[in-house]
């Protein structure tokens, strides 16, 4: 099961952590909420600087329809709620909370009877929990699990396709938990009340195939054995390649009756329905050449990624990038100060000699971008449009398609930086709307 | 954050200062302009070594002589223009140009046109352009051409295939007044005064010689024998240093497809054409022209098919657009070759085309993923 299009990525790292079970972190004494790490409206904070939180206590409320909830990490004092670096280059709003290390948690929530609740009732223990697509996208869940009436959903696919090099948090929590995996696909499928439920895996997999298995048949849920090929974890590549449906241009999932959740969120799924835990904590590959003990950790939200990485032993040698996310579409930090999110899927420490600057040259046509292409677009063309500033012809060639997913800039041989250029044109694109 | 561990001091920990910021991806192949370069020229590498084995010395030394050249002019035009000489010169693609436009010279040829055509190849084909990958048209074809004009004399004068031989011609195929010599006459044999015609070249004048028009089926006997064609196979013919020895570019055209440089519809396609034209006009008016296997065999068809015509920059970027323009390639190529002046029509085809890539790569634009086929 595959899409056209696509690369495949020479040493893709996994090794290097794969078959690390996951390590829950330590305690540290601080920890950094970020306020607005869902895609959407920041929540609303409801503490203020010296009050007392306890583990998963809420302490900013989602703002609207798309927003999400936020719940403390650890019991401890608010002692500052003020800028950090952000994971996204800016600084960011964060409440900081210092731990008082004997952990307190509230109460959890009621334990739902998930199989005999009211899908209504499951989607808002969702909602409540704070959980989002934890594949790097951070969209908030519940907002996907209500598409609008007209909408007919009759397929779920979960994402564990995991096809980012270097990372396998998904990969080992699959093969640790894969019940709670398969419950929690089931537990959103049966708030979709859909006919199928899928959890897409890459090959490169087979303990995590074999582990899902075992759960899968008794819950109804299908595993998809997919083709090892970059980006095979993009939505709509993904739903052609298990459903051989066509999201149109432009549209959602749900375009093409499917809803698409991140393995990691259908995990958290099940904690927050069946043991009534908000998600503040997620499992997190800190990995890379550099690192001394590459490994899966469990980390709350709002560990400081230098912690992280001193959990993993450190690095042995001064890395060149430090990447949040994988190193197809990951964010490269300049600090090593800023927090975990709810979307860190791998804490990525890229030695020196991969980190290097490029000078781009012109391109000579080989044509290897567009056979990358997962959107069949022609980045070579696209990215000299864009280098002469014709943003319209580049609109004309659907540069407002771009996954960004970076197969183009991978495969080119005149190291051209067409994923920039591609972020530049729908940049002026949507500015002059 | 600054909390600090007893134990920390055994850690490494990462220094921010020199964190290197970037816009993901942030791996990449390591495929780059230059190794692709390379690449080429190890593919030519068989056909340069046959060229040198069929010509003698002087056919290295004019492969060396042209290359040089070429990575000169590239290197004047990046002073004069002030852009980074190594660089430009790093990519190595100069090199690939001298090579190939030498392979479409002769063995023969005095160096002063190696020079100029040199400078037309990467001064008037490429530079003007902006540089390698905006030349609209292939450098060593317009050189070719452009020589071809300027120099009709030198540049189709053809010496005799002598093998590496310092002694003087051996073996050739000599047509001296349109009669065909296995062995150059013993008064031909000073080097100077032979002058062979290529096999196309033959074909042309034939029939004129003969003076039996076009539709007297014995036209070609004295070349179209079928029993030359694996001479012709092998490069046992006249011509320009890289067209003679098919084996050896199709050994070259293995590597390319191997290395996935080129796109084998291409010089399937080109080929492909050629043959069914020629074939169908032959079948119907024998004397107009040779069989297809020989129209295959000789020229500058395979060179043309296999290393110009899939160069990557005046090439079309999709399969489809390779179809075409390899189609288009092959009927020009064929129609001169049949009816037009020249005796061979490969380059003027394969400049025509590289003219049509644009439209050609507008016609075949693909579908984004997730538009239906437009209708109407």
């Amino acid at each position: 099961m595959t899409f056209k299009g696509g690369i495949h990525p020479a040493g893709d790292g996994k090794a290097l952590s794969e078959k690390s079970p996951i390590q829950t972190a330590p305690l540290f004494d601080k920890y950094q909420v970020i306020v607005g790490q869902n895609v959407g409206k920041p929540p609303k904070v409801l503490v203020k600087v010296g009050d007392e939180v306890k583990k998963n206590q809420l302490i900013a409320e989602a703002d609207g329809f798309v927003s999400a909830n936020l719940h403390a990490p650890t019991s401890g004092k608010v002692s500052a709620i003020a800028e950090v670096p952000g994971p996204m280059g800016a600084a960011v709003m964060a409440i900081e909370i210092t731990a008082d290390k004997l952990d307190q948690a509230v109460e959890p929530m009621t334990a739902l009877d998930w199989q005999n609740s009211d899908p209504a009732a499951l989607k808002a223990r969702v909602a409540e929990a704070g959980i989002v697509g934890m594949g790097g996208a951070a969209f908030p869940s519940a907002v996907k699990l209500s598409p609008p009436p007209e909408k007919k959903i009759d397929t779920l696919v979960i994402n564990a396709a995991e096809c980012e090099p270097y990372l396998t948090a998904d990969h080992r929590l699959m093969v640790e938990e894969p019940e709670k995996v398969v419950i929690g696909t089931a537990i959103l499928g049966k708030i979709l009340n859909v006919k199928e439920m899928w959890i897409g895996v890459e090959v490169n997999k087979p303990d995590a195939i074999a582990a899902l298995e075992k759960y899968a048949g008794a819950y109804g849920v299908k595993i998809a054995s997919l083709k090892v090929q970059y980006p095979q974890g993009s939505e709509k590549q993904l739903i052609l390649a298990i459903t051989k449906r066509v999201v149109p241009a432009g549209g959602l999932p749900m375009d093409a009756g499917c809803v698409v959740q991140n393995v990691g969120s259908a995990y958290a799924v099940t904690d927050a329905v069946v043991n009534g835990l908000p998600l503040v904590e997620r499992v997190t590959s800190i990995t890379g050449e550099v690192v001394k003990n590459p490994g899966n950790w469990r980390l709350r939200i709002g560990t400081p990624v230098i912690k992280a990485i001193e959990l993993a032993g450190g690095v042995t040698r001064q890395p060149g990038k430090l990447i949040l996310g994988g190193p197809m579409m990951g964010f490269a930090q300049r600090t090593s100060l800023v927090p975990v999110c709810k979307n860190t899927s791998g804490i990525l420490l890229l030695p020196p000699e991969l980190s290097v600057e490029y000078t781009s040259g012109s391109c000579i046509r080989c044509g290897r971008c567009v056979q990358g292409c997962p959107m069949n677009l022609v980045p070579c063309l696209l990215g000299c449009a864009i280098e002469s500033e014709k943003f319209d012809l580049a609109k004309e060639n659907h540069v407002m398609d771009c996954l960004e997913c970076g197969s183009c800039a991978y495969v080119c041989p005149a190291k051209r930086p067409l994923v920039q250029h591609m972020r530049r044109a729908k940049a002026e694109i949507r500015r002059k709307k | 954050m600054s909390d600090t561990n007893e134990n920390e001091s055994q850690i490494i920990l990462p220094d921010d200062e020199k964190l290197m910021l970037s816009v993901s991806p942030h791996i990449s192949t390591c495929e780059t302009t230059r190794r692709i370069m390379c690449k080429v020229l190890l593919a030519l590498f068989p056909a340069v070594f046959a060229s040198v084995l069929l010509f003698g010395m002087r056919a290295f030394w004019v492969i060396l002589f042209t290359t040089v050249c070429c990575v000169g002019a590239e290197a004047l035009w990046c002073f004069f223009a002030k852009k980074p000489v190594l660089n430009t010169i790093g990519d190595c693609s100069a090199v690939v140009t001298g090579v190939l436009l030498a392979m479409n010279l002769s063995a023969e040829i005095p160096y002063y046109i190696c020079l100029i055509g040199a400078f037309l190849a990467i001064w008037l084909a490429k530079q003007v352009f902006g540089g390698l990958g905006h030349n609209p048209f292939n450098p060593a074809l317009v050189a070719r051409v452009g020589l071809l004009i300027a120099f009709p004399a030198a540049m189709t004068t053809w010496g005799p295939v002598t093998g590496f031989s310092v002694d003087g011609p051996v073996k050739g195929q000599c047509v001296v007044q349109g009669v065909m010599y296995d062995t150059p006459p013993a008064a031909l044999t000073a080097p100077d005064a032979v002058s062979c015609a290529t096999p196309l070249g033959i074909v042309k004048t034939t029939p004129k010689i003969l003076g039996q028009g076009f539709e007297a089926e014995g036209n070609f006997a004295a070349i179209d024998d079928q029993g030359k064609y694996w001479d012709f196979f092998l490069g046992k013919k006249s011509g320009c240093l890289g067209e003679t020895s098919v084996l050896a570019l199709l050994i070259g055209g293995l590597m390319l497809i191997g290395f996935k440089l080129i796109n084998w519809r291409v010089p399937v396609c080109y080929i492909g054409t050629v043959a069914i034209i020629t074939g169908a006009v032959n079948y119907f008016h024998p004397g107009v022209t040779p069989t297809p296997l020989f129209h295959i065999l000789t020229g500058g068809l395979m060179i043309g098919a296999i290393f110009m015509a899939t160069d990557m920059v005046t090439s079309p970027i999709t399969n489809s657009g390779c179809v075409i323009f390899a189609i288009g390639c092959g009927v020009v190529a064929s129609v001169i070759r049949i009816w037009g002046n020249y005796p061979e029509g490969v380059s003027f085809s394969i400049i025509f085309m590289n003219a049509l890539v644009p439209l050609i790569d507008r016609l075949c634009s693909q579908r984004p993923f997730g538009y239906v086929a437009k209708r109407g």
